[in-house]
């Protein structure tokens, strides 16, 4: 496992904890997240099971350098303590909460974590969280819930039960989802944390993915959470940087090494002021040609 | 006895049947002697007959060579048809040497062999209840396992001496002409039957079709053929080929096939006039269509495509993206129907397609060729035979053929379920590693050592993990744990040759 709080997290994607074939071969599809679900793709039946499955997981299969997610039952279940004691017991990276609907409910969850690391010994403050946005009260409690615990890596818009609540469902254009996919990313940056979008449920419709990819990439969001490991190399595609970005990125981040080397903070290039943000951005630009394959070790350009 | 792979070979079997050791996928330029068949001359005009009883009666012997072809796959009604005569007669010892045996004739060729009917078999592979039976020793001598190409040889050179082949066709005229493109049962290409008609000492045309005089084409043409027997069905049409070929949806087979179209698009042999054989499997299937991309892409055209023929490659043939397919068997209806009606989709025989005796054949001009494997080991040797189980349950089909392309890619997930694929050394060696160039696996991909040159063109490739065969031993070992060794009883059940004629393993009786 490979905690990193500025990371990058383009897909989360989805795997049914009661799923052994697919939690075995979940790490070998590029996945930046990989989420195992012990919520709502795991009958009642099989919680005891999916929980013993997963936990067996984490402490045996290898999984790169993906962060390592779970969703557990909600708060109101009889799972869900079982459920975050196993998974912190395993040492997972994130947990992530389902339907979270205020900062209480954060806390709640906070408290449990604490709780279970100094049970087992791991050092309090390992385990991290993340909320799932389900319901127009958790939409409206966005911004408190995003700097509710500074174990909060991310919000994520969970689509499908939003828009039950909103007496809507889900259409191709996604209008009804255009109040909270503002809110949360609005919340997620003020918060400096990431912003996750809802998944794509077609995955037959590979242009439909890639038009609501451009979308929320448009709005700044980190990535998408992905139901179907087909749809990772299409989300990644999207979120490729151009050959100029890259140009530019390597540019900036030469100018402001000569600058320090030199002894001064702020530069000016090309006539432009380059400032904290403008290195920021070019270091994130580096981050994902190198994931996309466009830069080699040494950073020379070798996309097509 | 050991040969150069270090398979312990039973030296008694290997004087009394007169086997050479495997050496060396180089076939050089010995000089060999062909045989040719008997002739009962015939002016044509008594072929034609609908009892097949008494052809069988006046034709089979007891300790004859009978023949068929598998291009009905799953659908076969011919071998069924005429073992059960030949049980009825009560002939008895014969050897049977088709090209493959399906799941369609395993139930009769139990029975044949527990009845003494059947004694020895030489097959390109077998499946299902009749390779555990034969696993278990229920046959006296050791079934010979041998590749298309090397059946080919062995026909040619007088190692399979056929007697009679009884080959189904989906038409024939009354002399028999026939071919495999017409009628309901239509398969496409010929291929493997060819070899027959061209040298069983008798040749038996099966059909539900008698068609007029003369029929074109006619591949199997009426010089070759003794009689034409008409019967009611000679295959279920729904169970030749697989309908429509689906796309593999798998994400795994998806992975790994744009990994292989990488390692293909990415190494020397890319370039304009390629050439490129696929296995019919998920993967395999896929690796057309990721291939076809970077074809339109980088304005590449491939020579020809070679081998069992798929729908996506008739995609390729018909947007010019291949010139032309060399087609030894059609794995669905719609590579079938294409060979009827594209004149550059070109049926070939086996012994064209890939016998090592020729004066060359189209696997020595082949650059590419995309291959599966059920086992693969540290020395790059491939087991398309037996199972974990040890159980034989597959065929060498053109494996070793294809495998002396100039670039062979092993496709394999490292492990399925909890089998690996790839082990310290494969429970029976069929392919040997020196013609297998790179292993693309899910979770890695291995290049020979001894292509340096591979390695250097895709070692800095973004998404090329390239990891050493060793490393994916272990990968698969941590995963699955490790295996006990199986263990067999001493009497051998199966000889694989290798296509040159000698021996590259043997099969040990399962012990349960």
């Amino acid at each position: 496992m490979a905690f990193k709080k500025d990371r990058l997290r383009r897909t989360m994607m989805f795997v049914p904890g009661n799923n052994a074939g697919m939690i075995k071969d979940a790490g070998i599809y590029g996945a930046d997240s990989i989420m195992f679900d012990l919520e709502d793709s795991v009958s009642l039946a099989e919680k005891d099971s999916a929980r013993n499955l997963v936990y067996e997981a984490l402490t045996t299969v290898d999984y790169g350098d993906a962060e390592l997610v779970v969703r557990t039952n909600g708060l109101d279940t009889d799972f869900f303590e079982a459920d975050v004691k196993a998974m912190v017991k395993a040492g997972i990276d994130v947990i992530r909460i389902p339907k979270t609907e205020n900062a209480d409910m954060v806390k709640e969850m906070e408290n449990l974590v604490v709780a279970a690391e100094k049970e087992f010994g791991i050092p309090v403050g390992t385990t991290h969280l993340m909320a799932a946005i389900e319901s127009a009260e958790g939409v409206l409690n966005v911004p408190e819930i995003a700097k509710s615990s500074d174990r909060m890596i991310g919000v994520a818009l969970s689509a499908e039960d939003y828009t039950t609540d909103m007496q809507t469902h889900r259409y191709p254009n996604g209008k009804e989802l255009e109040f909270a996919r503002n809110m949360i990313i609005n919340a997620a940056r003020a918060a400096d944390i990431a912003a996750f979008d809802t998944v794509y449920t077609d995955v037959d419709n590979t242009q439909g993915l890639i038009d609501e990819t451009e979308y929320i990439h448009e709005l700044g969001y980190d990535g998408k959470s992905v139901i179907n490991p087909r749809q990772i190399p299409v989300i990644d595609k999207v979120f490729e940087p151009s050959k100029e970005a890259i140009k530019n990125a390597q540019n900036v981040i030469a100018a402001i090494e000569r600058a320090h080397q030199a002894g001064s903070g702020v530069i000016a290039m090309n006539g432009q002021m380059v400032d904290r943000p403008v290195v920021m951005r070019a270091e994130r630009v580096m981050k994902l040609a190198q994931a996309s394959g466009l830069v080699d070790k040494e950073g020379h350009y070798i996309g097509k | 006895m050991e040969n150069k792979l270090g398979r312990v070979l039973p030296e008694t079997l290997m004087e009394k049947l007169n086997l050479k050791p495997f050496e060396t996928t180089v076939i050089g330029h010995p000089i060999v002697q062909r045989t040719a068949p008997k002739v009962r001359v015939s002016n044509g005009d008594d072929k034609v007959t609908n009892d097949l009883k008494k052809i069988v009666q006046d034709n089979v012997k007891d300790g004859m060579t009978i023949s068929f072809h598998h291009h009905f796959r799953n659908g076969d009604f011919v071998f069924n048809q005429v073992m059960k005569i030949i049980m009825d007669l009560g002939i008895k010892n014969l050897t049977l040497a088709p090209s493959s045996l399906t799941g369609a004739m395993n139930d009769v060729a139990i029975e044949a062999i527990k009845n003494g009917t059947v004694t020895n078999i030489t097959t390109s592979g077998m499946r299902g209840s009749l390779g555990e039976e034969v696993s278990h020793g229920i046959l006296k001598d050791s079934v010979i396992f041998r590749s298309h190409g090397g059946r080919a040889r062995a026909i040619e050179e007088g190692d399979i001496k056929i007697d009679v082949a009884f080959l189904g066709v989906p038409n024939a005229d009354r002399c028999g002409n026939a071919n495999g493109m017409y009628g309901e049962e239509a398969f496409g290409s010929l291929g493997y039957a060819l070899m027959d008609a061209n040298y069983a000492d008798k040749v038996v045309l099966l059909t539900d079709n008698l068609v007029d005089y003369p029929n074109t084409p006619a591949p199997i043409n009426q010089t070759m053929v003794d009689y034409v027997v008409e019967v009611d069905k000679v295959g279920d049409p729904d169970k030749i080929g697989s309908g429509a070929t689906r796309f593999t949806t798998d994400p795994k087979n998806l992975k790994i096939a744009n990994l292989v179209s990488d390692v293909i698009t990415n190494s020397s042999y890319f370039k304009e006039g390629f050439s490129f054989q696929t296995g019919s499997g998920g993967a395999a299937l896929a690796v057309t269509r990721y291939l076809r991309k970077a074809m339109i892409e980088q304005n590449i055209h491939a020579s020809f495509g070679l081998g069992g023929i798929t729908k996506p490659m008739v995609d390729l043939l018909e947007e010019g993206l291949i010139n032309k397919l060399m087609d030894v068997q059609d794995f669905d209806k719609a590579a079938a129907q294409s060979m009827k009606d594209n004149k550059n989709q070109q049926e070939i025989s086996a012994s064209w397609y890939a016998d090592p005796d020729n004066k060359g054949a189209m696997v020595d001009q082949l650059d590419v060729a995309i291959l599966s494997a059920l086992e693969i080991d540290t020395d790059f040797n491939v087991n398309v035979l037996t199972g974990a189980d040890g159980m034989i349950r597959g065929a060498v089909g053109g494996h070793q053929d294809a495998g002396t392309a100039k670039l062979t890619i092993i496709c394999a997930p490292l492990v399925r379920g909890r089998i690996p694929s790839v082990v310290k050394s494969v429970g029976t060696a069929v392919t040997p590693g020196d013609s297998i160039d790179v292993l693309v696996t899910e979770r890695g991909i291995a290049v020979n050592p001894n292509r340096p040159e591979l390695i250097d063109q895709l070692k800095n490739v973004p998404g090329i993990d390239l990891c050493t065969i060793d490393e994916l031993a272990e990968k698969a070992e941590k995963i699955v744990g490790k295996e006990e060794p199986l263990k067999f009883d001493d009497n051998t059940v199966g000889i694989v040759e290798y296509r040159d004629g000698t021996v590259i393993d043997t099969i040990k009786q399962v012990k349960d």
